[in-house]
């Protein structure tokens, strides 16, 4: 069966997100980030920032709400219990501190099939409070027994 | 950084992922996938058990690059692919070859491992210098 590629180039509702100070900690501490500035106000300010810096990876946990809906939407057809995580990209702009409102929107950038695998690749654009580009996602997903 | 010179190998880092990380890691990035948290479940769907977040390996790449680099502020771009899987309780390695430096960027091809096998492939790393 061809995977359905009739909504390449859709785009989904920007998702907000607000960036805290614990939340920066907390997924610091997950990944095991040693820097001051992602854990200590005072090495955060000391480097120049506003606040705690956001590590780069925290893209994850500001942009993946928004690749949640053309993951789910039933115009793509894409079967989620076949889905693996390909690969990934970011792509990082201005750096995010605590207090950033983060605006991210989705959109279908390609999909297409290959030797019996979907490919569903999704890009994510997220900006800040001053429209300044924070990161860019590019996440391929791919479907096996299409 | 001057270390980061074409050919150079940045510092490789070593981390085990003990038992519960999975867990604080779901919650941390809001990825509750049950494969990654629940053994009865993960083993149910045919895998060996519970299985690290590619993208908390994919953090363990970054953060090799960062550490390298002198700081978060230097990563301007990391694309990975996801191979296999990575379990809990076993050490991963990333360790990564700068492959070019042009004017203030470098280039650095990255792998992560475990246990001998990759588990990120072909990442690819540009940093600024």
């Amino acid at each position: 069966m061809p995977v359905n590629t009739q909504a390449v180039g859709k785009t989904y509702d920007p998702v907000n997100y607000a960036v805290g100070r614990e939340k920066i900690r907390e997924y610091a501490r997950a990944v095991g980030e040693t820097n001051p500035v992602h854990l200590e106000l005072d090495a955060a300010r000391a480097a120049g920032y506003a606040d705690l810096v956001a590590p780069p990876m925290f893209a994850v946990v500001y942009s993946a709400p928004a690749v949640g809906p053309p993951i789910f939407d039933p115009e793509i057809e894409l079967n989620f219990a076949m889905m693996v995580h390909g690969g990934q990209e970011f792509v990082w702009g201005e750096p995010v501190v605590a207090g950033d409102e983060i605006d991210t929107v989705a959109s279908v950038k390609d999909i297409h099939e290959a030797d019996g695998r979907g490919y569903y690749v999704f890009e994510s654009i997220s900006t800040n409070q001053r429209g300044e580009q924070v990161c860019r996602g590019t996440w391929t997903n791919i479907v096996r027994g299409v | 950084m001057s270390e980061l010179q074409a050919g150079a190998q940045i510092p490789e880092l070593r981390v085990t992922p003990d038992k519960f990380l999975t867990v604080r890691y779901a919650g941390a990035s809001g990825d509750f996938n049950p494969i990654h948290i629940d053994e009865e479940f993960a083993k149910a769907v045919g895998l060996p058990g519970r299985i690290l977040h590619g993208l908390w390996t994919m953090a363990q790449v970054a953060r090799a690059q960062t550490d390298a680099a002198g700081g978060p502020q230097h990563l301007k771009r990391l694309s990975v692919q996801f191979r296999g899987m990575g379990m809990p309780e076993q050490e991963v390695l990333v360790t990564g070859t700068v492959r070019e430096v042009d004017g203030s960027k470098a280039i650095v091809d990255t792998v992560a491992e475990q246990g001998g096998s990759q588990i990120i492939r072909n990442a690819e790393a540009e940093l600024s210098i």
